[in-house]
C-alpha cells in the first residue's frame, strides 16, 4: 500500500499548491470581468457548486470528498458551503457508494458521487451494470436514476498501478449508461451541469491529467449560458465538437487525447498538412453525424485513444466510420491507441501513451498521393 | 440484544453508573442507551441477539410461557393483538395458496420460473405487515408473497416470472423495490432510500430482505456498515431457510448465528422462529418502532426452511434428505397459527371458510391472469433504456419496425398465394 500512499500524497502536494495558486489568482482577478485562466478542476468544482445552489436535491459524496475536498480537490469547499448533509464522506466501499446513490435517486435525490480513481470503481461494477444501467428499463421508465458517477480516469500523471486506467469502454459497452468525457475547461463546466440535470445516469469520465490545465474562460458567462438552457441553448450531449478545422484528414479523439491530437494537428500544419480535430465529448450518445461529415469531407481518418485498442471505444468509432463513409475513404482508417498491455509503470508510460509522433506517423500512412 | 446472565450480574456494571465501555459508546442512542441504563449492561451485550431464538407460539400451536419465549431484559416482546394476528393468518393462507398456485402454473408451462416461499410464509407476511404506509420494502426474487402482501397486484407481481418484462409493478407507487436477483445489491438501495428520507426529515422505515447464503456477499457487509455509520432506519431481515440453492448454511458462515453479525457493525441483532408469525410480528413490530424512533438500523434473522426446491429447475434430492424436510412439516407456520387462533376463539369455522374463499379468489385471479396470452410490444425494447433516448436506439427501433413490417407483408402475400 505504501507506494500508493506516497505517490498520491506527492500528487496531492502538487495539487494543493496548484489549488492555492489558482485560488490566489482567482482572488486577484475577482474584480476583473471577462475570460480568465481557469483550471478544469475549478470548472468542475464550480459546476457542482452551481448545481447545488440551483437544486437542494443535488448531493455530493464519496471517499475524502468532504473535509479534504477530494484527493484531487475537485469537491473543495462544497462541505463548508453546503453543510455535511449535502457533501459528505462515506465509509470506504465503492459498491456501497454507488448502491446507496441508487437508493437516494429512487427516493428523489440527485447524487453526484466520486470514485477516487478509475480502477477503484471496479468494486462498484455490479451496481453500475446491474442497477444503475438497468433500473429505468426494468421499471419501464417509472424509476429514473438521475445520478452522476464522476471517475478521474486515464494516465499521463506518472501514477502507480490502479491509478491510470482508461475504463470508459466498460461503461460505453453497457446499455443504459451515458458516458461523458470533457476535454476543455468550458466543456467540463457545461457537461457536468448537464450530467447533473440529466434524468439518465451519467458516467462522467474526468481526464485527470487535464485537471490542472488552464483555458481562458469566463465562468460567469458560462453560468449565464447554461441558465439559458430553456431558451434552446445547444446541449453538449450527443454533439461532438470540431476542435480544429482542417481539410486533409480527420483526427478523432476524446478526453485526455484531445490536446495531444491538437498538438499533432499543429505540428502537421507546419509540414503543410491541414488536419481537422473532432472532440467526441459524449461517447454515449455518440455523434455519428459530426464524425461522418468530417470524414466524408477529408476522406482520411485517425482515431486516437489512450485505452487499449482491442474491443474498445476506438474500435467502435472505426466501425461506425467504415459503415457510414466507406465510399469516401481514400485510405484505411488508422488507430493510435494504448498497447494491449496493463497500464505501465511510470517510467514506461510515455512509450504507451499515444503521442504526437505516433499520431503523425499514422497520418503519414494514410496513402497520400504526393 | 442479549444480556448474558454472567455479565449483567457483575456488580460494577449494574445501576445507573455507566461502565467504562458504555461511556465510550457515544454512538448509542434511544433504546440502547435506555437498556444500558436500565439493566446495567454493556452496549455490546445490548446489541448481541438473545441467547435463544424468540419463539412465542410453539409448533403445537400453544402460547409459551413468557419466561420460555427467549425474551431477556432489554428485549421484551409484547404479544401482538388478536386483530393483527387474525389479519396475519388470513394473509398466511393466501400466501400459501399463491405459492402453490404459482408452482402449478410453472409445471403447466404458463410461467417461466417461480422461486417458491412455501414454508416461509410467516416471514413473508410479517415483513409486509410490520411496515406502515409510506415505509419501503426491498425484496428478493423469493419474496413475491411479501410483495403481494404490501398491496401489489398479483399479476403485476408475477410479470417478472412470466417473462414479459423484468419488472411488472411501479416501485414508487407501492414503495416496494423490484424483486432483486443480484444477491444483496438491493440492501444498498434500501440504505439509500432511508438516507434520502432522513435528509428530508421524513420518518420512513425501510425493510431490506435477503437470504442466509446472501449474507456472504460483499454488499451485505457494505449495506450494514453504511446503515450503521449513517444511523439509518433500516431493518435488515434475513430469512435463514438453511440453504443457498444446494449449499447449507454451515458452508456460508461459522458465526454463532447470522444475527450475531449485527454487533460487528454496531447495531442490535435478534433471531426469531421464522415459522412463528406471532413472534415474527412481535420482533419486527418492535424493530420498526425502534427504527422510526431513531435508534438506527437493526438485523433480524428468522429461522425457517425452504420446503421446496430452490426453483422448479432445481433438484433438491441431490443435496438433502427427505427426512430432513419431513421434520419441518411439523413446524409449518400455518397449522400452528390455525390451532392457536382456534383455541383462543379468534378463529372459527365461519372465519376459516371466509379466508379459504379469499385465497381461492386470488388463485383464480392468478390462473386467469397468467393464462391470458399477453401481447408484448417489440418496440418496448427501445422505449425505456434512457429517459432521453439516443439516435442510435431510434435507428435500431426503425430497423426492427421495418423487419416486422416486411414479415407481416410476407405473411399476407403467402396467404394470397395459398388461395
Ligand atoms: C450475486 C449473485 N450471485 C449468484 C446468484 C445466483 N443465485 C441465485 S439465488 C442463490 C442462492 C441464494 O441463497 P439465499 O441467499 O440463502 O436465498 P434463498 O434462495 O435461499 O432464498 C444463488 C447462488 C445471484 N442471484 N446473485
Ligand atoms: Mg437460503
Amino acid at each position: 500500500m505504501s507506494p500508493t500512499i506516497t505517490t498520491s500524497s506527492e500528487a496531492n502536494g502538487n495539487v494543493s499548491s496548484a489549488t492555492a495558486r489558482a485560488a490566489a489568482s482567482a482572488a486577484a482577478n475577482a474584480e476583473e470581468a471577462g475570460p480568465q485562466p481557469v483550471t478544469m478542476a475549478k470548472a468542475l468544482n464550480t459546476a457542482m457548486a452551481d448545481a447545488m445552489h440551483a437544486d437542494d436535491s443535488v448531493l455530493v459524496f464519496g471517499e475524502d470528498v468532504g473535509m479534504l475536498g477530494g484527493v484531487f480537490r475537485i469537491t473543495d469547499g462544497l462541505m463548508k458551503t453546503f453543510g455535511e448533509q449535502r457533501c459528505f464522506d462515506t465509509p470506504l466501499a465503492e459498491s456501497g457508494i454507488v448502491g446507496m446513490a441508487v437508493g437516494m435517486a429512487i427516493n428523489g435525490m440527485r447524487p453526484v458521487i466520486e470514485m477516487q480513481f478509475d480502477a477503484f470503481a471496479y468494486p462498484a461494477f455490479e451496481q453500475i451494470v446491474s442497477h444503475v444501467a438497468k433500473m429505468h428499463n426494468r421499471t419501464k421508465g417509472r424509476v429514473k436514476l438521475p445520478m452522476v458517477i464522476r471517475v478521474p480516469y486515464a494516465g499521463g500523471i506518472g501514477g502507480v498501478e490502479h491509478h491510470c486506467d482508461s475504463s470508459e469502454s466498460y461503461y460505453a459497452h453497457t446499455a443504459g449508461l451515458k458516458v461523458y468525457t470533457p476535454a476543455t475547461v468550458a466543456d467540463a463546466y457545461r457537461m457536468l451541469r448537464e450530467a447533473i440535470d440529466s434524468d439518465d445516469p451519467v458516467m462522467f469520465m474526468e481526464p485527470k491529467k487535464l485537471y490542472w490545465s488552464k483555458d481562458l474562460v469566463d465562468l460567469d458567462a458560462l453560468r449565464a449560458e447554461y441558465g439559458r438552457q430553456a431558451d434552446g441553448r445547444e446541449a453538449t450531449e450527443g454533439r461532438a465538437a470540431v476542435a480544429r478545422s482542417g481539410t486533409d484528414a480527420t483526427l478523432i479523439a476524446y478526453g485526455p487525447s484531445v490536446p495531444t491530437a491538437l498538438a499533432a494537428a499543429a505540428a502537421a500544419a507546419e509540414e503543410g498538412r491541414s488536419l481537422e480535430v473532432i472532440d467526441i465529448r459524449t461517447i454515449v450518445p455518440f455523434d455519428d453525424a459530426t464524425v461522418a461529415a468530417s470524414v466524408r469531407k477529408t476522406g482520411r481518418a485517425v482515431v486516437i485513444a489512450e485505452a487499449h485498442g482491442f474491443a474498445s471505444v476506438s474500435s467502435e468509432i472505426v466501425a461506425r466510420i467504415q459503415e457510414r463513409c466507406f465510399h469516401y475513404l481514400a485510405a484505411p482508417i488508422r488507430r493510435v491507441t494504448g498497447f494491449d498491455v496493463p497500464y505501465p509503470a511510470p517510467k514506461l508510460e510515455h512509450h504507451y501513451l499515444p503521442g504526437v509522433d505516433r499520431i503523425l506517423d499514422a497520418v503519414d500512412d494514410l496513402q497520400w498521393e504526393d | 440484544m442479549t444480556i448474558s446472565a454472567d455479565r449483567s450480574a457483575r456488580g460494577e456494571m449494574s445501576g445507573d453508573q455507566p461502565a467504562p465501555e458504555q461511556a465510550e459508546a457515544t454512538y448509542l442512542s434511544g433504546a440502547a442507551v435506555d437498556a444500558v441504563r436500565k439493566f446495567g449492561i454493556t452496549a455490546e451485550d445490548y446489541m448481541l441477539p438473545a441467547r435463544h431464538q424468540i419463539q412465542m407460539v410453539d409448533q403445537e400451536g400453544n402460547l409459551k410461557h413468557h419466561s420460555e419465549q427467549g425474551a431477556e431484559p432489554g428485549h421484551e416482546y409484547p404479544l401482538p393483538g388478536d386483530e393483527e394476528l387474525l389479519a396475519a393468518y388470513e394473509q398466511l393462507v393466501v400466501g400459501r395458496r399463491v405459492n402453490d398456485q404459482n408452482s402449478a402454473l410453472v409445471r403447466q408451462g404458463r410461467m417461466a420460473v417461480y422461486p417458491s416461499s412455501h414454508g416461509q410464509e410467516a416471514c413473508q407476511i410479517a415483513a409486509a405487515l410490520c411496515l406502515a404506509e409510506g415505509d419501503w420494502m426491498f425484496p428478493t426474487y423469493r419474496d413475491a408473497v411479501a410483495v403481494m402482501a404490501r398491496g401489489v397486484d398479483p399479476i403485476e407481481a408475477m410479470t417478472i416470472f412470466r417473462g414479459d418484462w423484468h419488472g411488472g409493478y411501479d416501485p414508487l407507487k407501492h414503495k416496494v423495490g423490484i424483486q432483486c436477483t443480484p444477491l444483496t445489491t438491493q440492501l444498498l438501495h434500501a440504505v439509500g432510500v432511508a438516507h434520502a428520507a432522513k435528509l428530508r426529515g421524513e420518518d420512513t422505515v425501510v425493510l431490506a430482505m435477503c437470504g442466509d447464503g446472501a449474507t456472504s456477499e460483499g454488499d451485505f457487509h457494505e449495506a450494514l456498515n453504511f446503515a450503521a455509520v449513517f444511523h439509518l432506519p433500516v431493518i435488515f431481515f434475513v430469512q435463514n431457510n438453511q440453504y443457498a440453492i444446494s449449499v447449507p448454511l454451515a458452508h456460508q458462515s461459522v458465526a454463532p448465528s447470522l444475527a450475531h453479525k449485527a454487533v460487528g457493525y454496531g447495531m442490535a441483532g435478534e433471531r426469531v422462529d421464522g415459522n412463528d408469525v406471532v413472534a415474527l410480528l412481535a420482533v419486527l413490530d418492535r424493530a420498526v418502532k425502534l427504527a422510526r424512533e431513531g435508534s438506527g438500523p437493526l438485523l433480524v434473522e428468522a429461522h425457517t426452511y425452504r420446503m421446496q426446491a430452490h426453483t422448479n429447475a432445481d433438484d433438491a434430492t441431490r443435496y438433502r434428505q427427505d427426512t430432513e424436510v419431513a421434520q419441518w412439516v411439523a413446524r409449518d407456520p400455518l397449522t400452528r397459527m390455525k390451532k392457536y387462533l382456534t383455541d383462543k376463539g379468534v378463529l372459527d369455522d365461519g372465519g376459516d371458510a371466509r379466508i379459504a374463499e379469499k385465497a381461492e379468489a386470488v388463485a383464480t385471479q392468478l390462473r386467469t391472469g397468467l393464462g391470458e396470452d399477453v401481447r408484448v410490444d417489440p418496440q418496448d425494447l427501445f422505449k425505456h433504456v434512457f429517459a432521453t433516448p439516443t439516435p442510435q436506439l431510434a435507428q435500431q427501433s426503425a430497423l426492427l419496425a421495418d423487419e416486422l413490417a416486411r414479415d407481416a407483408a410476407g405473411a399476407i402475400s403467402e396467404e394470397e398465394t395459398d388461395k
